[in-house]
């Protein structure tokens, strides 16, 4: 584009893209006005400029079904979240040509990972509909497309803060650790919001990947097996098919819907799983967002539940981030995992005053503690106590360490008793 | 005391006339009822764990195969059975329970969740009876239309094979005439070659008389026309103003080269002049007229050329005024002679010229015709050759028709040759913008509606259906290519009709098209069935 095309005093390339801004808008405005003001639009649009985040989703354009396009995906929609626009993907299997079942497996696997996740193909192409592939494929596809699902309520959560703070929602690992620089060139792995790292298998026929844990006092716990790891470390993952390496910070708590529905819409009054992923401090905090899914309530009625959970000192608390909100939800609490726990002699829900007593398991090669079927509304306060063995840790021990305990207890009464005799 | 309770409310609910709902979990089938007993506690049915009965169907998954919640969606993995009074039960994955959307038609998914579903069970049923009867209709009479297919396809086969083995018996006879004739034919062109060369020769020999005679004559009037004095003598001065006869090309005819000309004598005869004549009568110009020497031998040569010995007719440029590119240096030669036959004659002739060397310029006589004894001979052996001819054309004909009937029975045509009746026949569907055609075992094309040229979808593969039963779909392929995609392909789905018939088309992936065909050829055998709208209850 030539400089010497203006606009009065602005280069034409400097505003090019106005356009396409200025089309999104006046369709989501439309959209609006035609539901009276009451509903969100959902504009997707491939010309954008700086604020069309406002407007609706973005995708990357007409792409390839190759591999250097997968890889590419994960950069490009980096950028844009950089510079505010969060809502944004790849066509999943690329548009022009036909991908092989290896290459649409796992644009899959990366694709719903990715804020923005459709499949979408050239008019030409064969046929690539997910259950065309044979039964395992559909198998692996649709296992990755209920992984997203279940995160769905991160997700949203993710994108009320993208709305209120500009937060890109999927972000590169500098974001999150400046001072690491080893995360500066990273361009194959990201994070989603600040607790989920994912490092996608993006080269064909990989039979492992090497993946960065930032943050030297971060642990992260493998979703899928919840085997704890340390941060700043390389570490190297044998993959399958039907592998997708993703990870949760230690010191996090993410909400999950767990149970498999044909639609976001279905999924409405589920119950939340919660992930308590301990800090090596036993630590870890997360935040839960509810609103009506698709008015402007949220926003003219505060119409929604917002709400801070916290782990610490063996509790988790959810606490009201917006008193003077109102939304009701049928949704409750089904089951609460935490990861990196350790082992409770009793579990007590603390709600409207009351106790009531929590059925829990302990899985002790992956310190997981399950919490079953706690109940609670998820709008309510709650406080979940884990009540852990007081007294000595459990140290097989003789008798003579036993004497000598006891004996330690008497030595105060025995100081007393010698200096009023006065020996 | 259970029992007791069950017997009581089976009597009771019996008395009242109403079906009997067993009691069990929700979503539980009855083949499952007894892995449900209230009174113990539950085993997944995979065997994994033991809970507590309070723990089946309370929402929180506790079996990894999600027996414990056959009745909420609480497991990924569950299973719930809707009985379905009056239709047919049906088993919905379990997490399609309250979710707002009515997948059973007893509305017993949705129990929890606000959804509005209505009972449609009784409509279903009846609409479903109502298509089974039809299409129980439907094969029946297609079935017996099939048998009828069974039998005329027995006998044509019968009949095809005889006329088979018929024709060949005709083959082999032809085959001896053929022979016969070839053997009559070739003795009979052995006399006629052998007459014609005769004749041929006898021509040659005349021509060559008379051209001697010509050249005679020739030689006679050239000397007259040197004899300038008329001495009776040509002397070495009269035969040098004809400069043209220079036998070294330097322009003059020297007195010394006129002599050798000559024969080294001062002068000749009449007699004389025999020798010296071939010396000089390529270049002589005779002083009478210039001859257009160059047109006639650029004039068409006498079309009664015998046909064995036709000249190749060289295509020169003739329409084109300069011929720049030729391949022959022949023509290279010839290009002057080429620019004055056009700067003297406009038309441009259409006829290929026939570039012949100057000998045949001469005579335009024609070949006089054959004798009659010749004459007979070419004669016989033509009619021979005919006759040959017709035969040969018969058997290649016979062998063609054989060859077709053998293709036809080579045709998969079904178990029972029940689709015999397809082969030759063709089947249209006209939609908004296309005309569909299906000739079985052949072809399927499509043709534009409103003029356009016909487009390949694909020929004759093969019987392309499932294991058990191959004959449901049919393979066509390798049809006209698609930019940068397949050669079309058309697979054809066969079901049982009463009439034979192209129903829909339709193209579910680029360039690969469906058709959707009835036949009575692939109604089965109906089996009796008894649409009893009532679910017998097992006890």
């Amino acid at each position: 584009m030539h400089k010497d095309a203006l606009h009065g005093k602005w280069e034409h390339r400097d505003i090019h893209n106005i356009y396409g801004l200025y089309v999104q808008m006046a369709t989501a405005e439309g959209q609006i006005q035609r539901s009276g003001g009451v509903e969100r639009p959902f504009v997707l649009t491939r010309a954008f400029f700086a604020g069309s985040q406002r407007y609706g989703a973005v995708w990357t354009g007409d792409n390839a079904a190759e591999w250097d396009h997968l890889k590419i995906s994960i950069p490009m929609c980096l950028s844009l979240g950089l510079v505010g626009v969060s809502f944004c993907g790849a066509d999943v299997g690329g548009f022009f040509k036909n991908p092989s079942t290896e290459l649409l497996v796992r644009w899959y696997q990366t694709g719903a990972y990715q804020p923005f996740f459709r499949a979408h193909a050239h008019l030409d192409t064969t046929r690539r509909e997910p259950w065309l592939f044979g039964p395992e494929n559909t198998a692996l596809i649709r296992e990755v497309i209920r992984q997203r699902y279940a995160l769905l309520p991160y997700w949203y959560q993710l994108f009320y803060q993208a709305h209120k703070t500009g937060m890109p929602v999927m972000r590169p690992l500098w974001v999150d650790y400046p001072k690491d620089t080893a995360t500066f060139t990273i361009d194959d792995e990201f994070l989603i919001g600040s607790d989920l790292l994912v490092h996608p298998v993006t080269e064909e026929g990989s039979r492992g990947v090497t993946a960065y844990l930032p943050g030297a006092e971060e642990v992260w716990y493998d979703v899928h097996t919840f085997q704890k790891h340390n941060g700043a470390q390389n570490l190297y993952i044998p993959v399958t098919l039907s592998s997708i390496p993703v990870f949760q910070r230690g010191g996090s708590i993410i909400p999950r819907k767990d149970r498999v529905r044909r639609s976001s819409t279905c999924m409405e009054n589920d119950p939340y799983t919660l992930y308590v992923a301990l800090s090596p401090k036993k630590f870890a905090e997360g935040e839960l967002y509810i609103d009506d899914g698709h008015s402007f309530n949220y926003d003219t009625k505060k119409e929604f539940i917002h709400r801070s959970l916290t782990f610490a000192n063996n509790a988790l608390t959810s606490s009201n981030l917006c008193p003077d909100c109102n939304f009701l939800t049928s949704s409750w609490i089904e089951k609460v995992l935490i990861l990196g726990a350790s082992k409770p002699s009793k579990v007590l829900l603390k709600m409207d005053g009351k106790e009531t007593p929590v059925d829990f398991e302990f899985d002790t090669s992956m310190s997981v503690l399950t919490l079953r079927k706690p109940g609670m509304n998820a709008g309510a306060d709650w406080t979940l106590k884990c009540l852990m063995k007081e007294s000595f840790v459990n140290i097989p021990v003789g008798p003579s360490y036993t004497t000598a305990l006891i004996s330690l207890r008497f030595i105060p009464f025995l100081r007393v008793t010698l200096k009023a005799l006065k020996m | 005391m259970t029992c007791l309770h069950l017997l009581l409310t089976l009597v009771f609910a019996v008395s009242l006339g109403t079906p009997v709902e067993i009691q069990r979990p929700r979503g539980v089938p009855l083949t499952k009822k007894q892995f449900y007993e209230e009174s113990k506690p539950f085993t997944c049915l995979d065997g994994s764990r033991t809970i507590p009965f309070d723990r089946v169907n309370d929402d929180y998954c506790d079996c990894k195969d999600g027996s414990d919640e056959p009745g909420t969606a609480a497991c990924p993995n569950g299973s719930f059975h809707c009985t379905n009074a009056g239709y047919r039960p049906m088993f919905i994955p379990s997490s399609r329970i309250n979710d707002g959307i009515c997948d059973c038609c007893d509305t017993t998914d949705e129990y929890n969740s606000g959804a509005k579903c209505e009972n449609t069970c009784k409509e279903l049923g009846r609409k479903e009876r109502e298509v089974l009867q039809k299409m129980a209709e439907i094969t029946k009479e297609g079935f017996l239309l099939k048998q009828q297919l069974i039998e005329e396809a027995k006998k044509g086969q019968q009949e095809k094979q005889s006329k088979v083995t018929d024709m060949q018996e005709n083959k082999k006879q032809l085959d001896e005439k053929v022979e016969a004739l070839r053997t009559v034919k070739e003795t009979a062109e052995q006399p006629e070659k052998e007459a014609k060369e005769r004749h041929l020769k006898a021509w040659e020999e005349q021509k060559a008389a008379i051209r001697l005679e010509k050249d005679k004559a020739k030689m006679a009037e050239t000397f007259l026309e040197l004899d300038d004095n008329a001495d009776g003598f040509v002397s070495v001065s009269e035969l040098q103003s004809h400069a043209e006869l220079d036998p070294d090309a330097d322009g003059t005819l020297t007195e010394i080269e006129a002599q050798g000309l000559m024969g080294g004598a001062e002068q000749v005869d009449t007699s004389t002049f025999e020798s010296v004549w071939p010396k000089i009568k390529d270049k002589y110009h005779s002083e009478v007229s210039r001859e257009e020497a160059d047109i006639s031998c650029l004039e068409p040569a006498p079309v009664e050329t015998p046909p064995d010995e036709v000249k190749e007719p060289v295509v020169d440029n003739d329409s084109e005024p300069y011929p720049e590119d030729d391949i022959s240096e022949e023509e290279d030669e010839d290009d002057e002679d080429e620019d004055d036959y056009h700067e003297d004659d406009d038309k441009v002739s259409a006829q290929p010229t026939i570039k012949t060397p100057e000998k045949t310029h001469e005579d335009e006589e024609a070949m006089p015709p054959y004798d009659a004894d010749t004459q007979a001979l070419i004669d016989a052996a033509q009619k021979a050759r005919d006759d040959f001819e017709e035969a040969e054309k018969a058997l290649r004909e016979m062998d063609d028709q054989i060859r077709n009937i053998e293709k036809e029975l080579s045709f998969d045509f079904g178990p029972d040759a029940e689709f015999t009746y397809l082969y030759s026949q063709c089947y249209e569907l006209t939609t908004s913008e296309y005309i569909y055609r299906l000739c079985p075992f052949n072809r399927v094309s499509q043709k534009p509606k409103y003029g356009g040229s016909e487009t390949n979808l694909g020929t004759w593969g093969s019987w392309s259906g499932p294991e058990n039963n191959k004959y449901l779909l049919m393979k066509y392929e390798q049809g006209t290519g698609c930019w940068q995609g397949p050669n079309r392909s058309t697979t054809v789905k066969l079901t049982c009709g009463k009439e034979t018939v192209v129903t829909s088309t339709s193209e579910p992936s680029r360039c690969e098209y469906l058709m959707e065909f009835t036949t009575p050829a692939v109604c089965q055998e109906p089996a009796n069935i008894d649409p009893s709208p009532h679910d017998h209850v097992e006890l």
